[in-house]
């Protein structure tokens, strides 16, 4: 049996009246990439935030890394090892790449001394060689997929063990989309990641996964290996789009 | 000529004091968007417990260093429970509410130090210094000093350290921050301290040059808000530069026109400024796709 590092029990989540998730229950597993599926409006952003403690869960618990951590806020939970790329990358526009990215391990800091800081940088740095191109540029006059990297980027250096990345190929050209799945994947093999990706494109998705959930308005309508998923005649009539008689 | 510099000198002088208090409006701001107009009972709060401090027997400089830190505690003991707890109101019903604190402070004030108007010894001397014509008080020099050393304190913690980086990365994005582990309410505490440590240094070294009393933080906290919103809310270096223009402008009009005119003159220019350019003269940068 594999070890956890993240279990969602059962949680229910609203904004204001209206229940949004009703009794969502999924687990990661250390080291898999496991991908959050559904349309708009499934609930899959909101499960998201719920995990990371950018909204609290009406009910439910959420446990990562054997620690209950429902209810405690984002600022304390990411120092725990868990970092959010949140939906449209959030970057801090008017700061530098480089500033962006010390931001990413500002938590870490003084624990972490600046020179290690820096020196995890310069393997960011290699990995996006585009970063450290622009890194006096100010975050916000790059481009789309760029932005996307320095999120991602400086989420890698608050040193993650679960990372969770909301629809990282959002608004990006086809090409470049790949990439950043293709990243995913190397973060995974080369730091040990496990990952919880959001994706709207499922085919995408499901090829880097281990596994998939699949959301349907608030609840968990499917979960599965990743190839268990993509075979499936409902997914592939609503999100692959392989046959274009169902709905 | 002579008569130019000394006015502008004096100018120097007052702009300084509202450069402190301006730049204390917008660390505040940035962070947690609520414009303090308590700022200014800071001020008032640092040159009085001083004078009260001294009175008690204690030397000079322990007084103020106590001074100072009382305000820095006041600030902190302002963001947490009274701040942070109504955090769920909109920023208008926030700026009321500092209003609502800077009248009870200064009732406070009022009530323990009565109305009457203190005075405090200058840091050195009494004695002026003149050069070339122009004369100015030693205390001004040491105001100078310590506004200039504060605003570049300030530059350097908000520009080149983590810390700064941090309350910065709060006021860009606040959820990005919590995202990077950053609490902006920790911040937004931190941006009071700092503006109730400035605020206090601030009335400190402005007492011995004027008298201080329970209500001299109204118009130094008006002044100062005036500044900060003349540089472009936002925007601390548009503000320091802003304030010393207030300064000299203010300066100028009470020299040429009429002493009496000097605060009517001040604002005089501040509506007309904003009239013709209603984002302060260094307004707000936004660039690029802001994250999209």
């Amino acid at each position: 049996m594999e070890k956890a590092i993240l279990k969602v029990d059962n949680i229910t989540a609203r904004y204001g009246p209206v229940e949004v998730l009703h009794g969502i229950t999924m687990q990661v597993n250390e080291g898999e990439i496991v991908s959050l599926l559904g349309a708009n409006g499934a609930g899959k952003t909101t499960l998201l935030n719920c995990i990371c403690g950018l909204h609290s869960a009406k009910q439910g618990k959420i446990w990562f890394r054997d620690t209950d951590i429902t209810g405690i806020p984002a600022e304390l939970v990411v120092p725990r090892g868990m970092a959010h790329v949140p939906e449209r990358r959030q970057i801090f526009s008017t700061l530098t790449v480089e500033d962006n990215l010390w931001l990413g391990a500002s938590h870490r800091m003084p624990k972490t001394s600046k020179k290690e800081i820096a020196k995890e940088m310069q393997t960011v740095y290699e990995r996006f060689p585009i970063l450290a191109e622009r890194k006096w540029q100010l975050g916000g006059t790059l481009s789309g997929g760029q932005q996307q990297m320095l999120a991602i980027g400086r989420a890698l250096l608050s040193r993650p063990q679960l990372l969770l990345l909301d629809e990282p190929s959002l608004g990006l050209a086809p090409l470049i989309a790949k990439e950043i799945l293709t990243i995913v994947q190397e973060i995974r093999s080369q730091w040990g990641t496990t990952v919880l990706l959001v994706e709207q494109n499922a085919r995408a998705a499901l090829a880097i996964s281990d596994r998939a959930y699949v959301l349907s308005t608030g609840e968990v309508m499917l979960e599965g290996t990743a190839e268990e998923i993509s075979n499936d005649p409902r997914v592939q009539s609503a999100y692959l789009g392989h046959s274009h008689k169902a709905v | 000529m002579t008569e130019l510099l000394q006015y502008v000198a004096n100018g120097l002088v007052s702009g300084g004091i509202y450069a402190i208090v301006a730049v204390g409006f917008i660390t505040i701001y940035n962070v947690s968007k609520v414009i303090n107009l308590a700022q200014g009972e800071f001020l008032m709060l640092g040159g009085m417990v001083t004078v009260a401090l001294i009175g008690m027997n204690l030397p000079y400089g322990l007084a103020a260093l106590l001074a100072i830190l009382a305000v820095t505690v006041i600030g902190i003991i302002m963001q947490k429970y009274i701040i942070a707890y109504v955090k769920k109101a909109n920023p208008i019903s926030l700026i009321i509410l500092t209003i609502g604190i800077s009248t009870l402070i200064r009732g406070i004030a009022s009530f323990i130090w009565g109305k009457d108007a203190f005075s405090l010894a200058p840091i050195t001397t009494n004695e002026p210094i003149s050069f070339g014509g122009v004369t100015i008080a030693t205390q001004s020099v040491w105001i100078l000093a310590a506004v200039l050393i504060v605003l570049l304190l300030l530059w350097y913690l908000m520009e080149k350290t983590i810390l700064g980086k941090k309350i910065n990365a709060c006021s860009i994005n606040p959820m990005a921050a919590r995202l990077m582990g950053i609490s902006p309410t920790k911040m937004s505490m931190l941006a009071f301290a700092i503006s109730g440590a400035t605020g206090a240094i601030a009335g400190i070294v402005i007492a011995p040059l004027n008298v201080t009393s329970y209500d001299i933080g109204v118009l130094l906290g008006i002044k100062g808000f005036s500044a900060a919103i003349l540089g472009g809310l936002g925007n601390p270096l548009g503000a320091a530069v802003a304030a010393f223009l207030l300064g000299i402008v203010e300066s100028l009009g009470a020299g040429y026109v009429s002493s009496g005119m000097k605060d009517a003159i001040a604002f005089l220019v501040l509506i007309g400024m904003l009239l013709v350019k209603p984002s302060g003269l260094f307004g707000e940068r936004s660039v690029g796709k802001g994250g999209l």
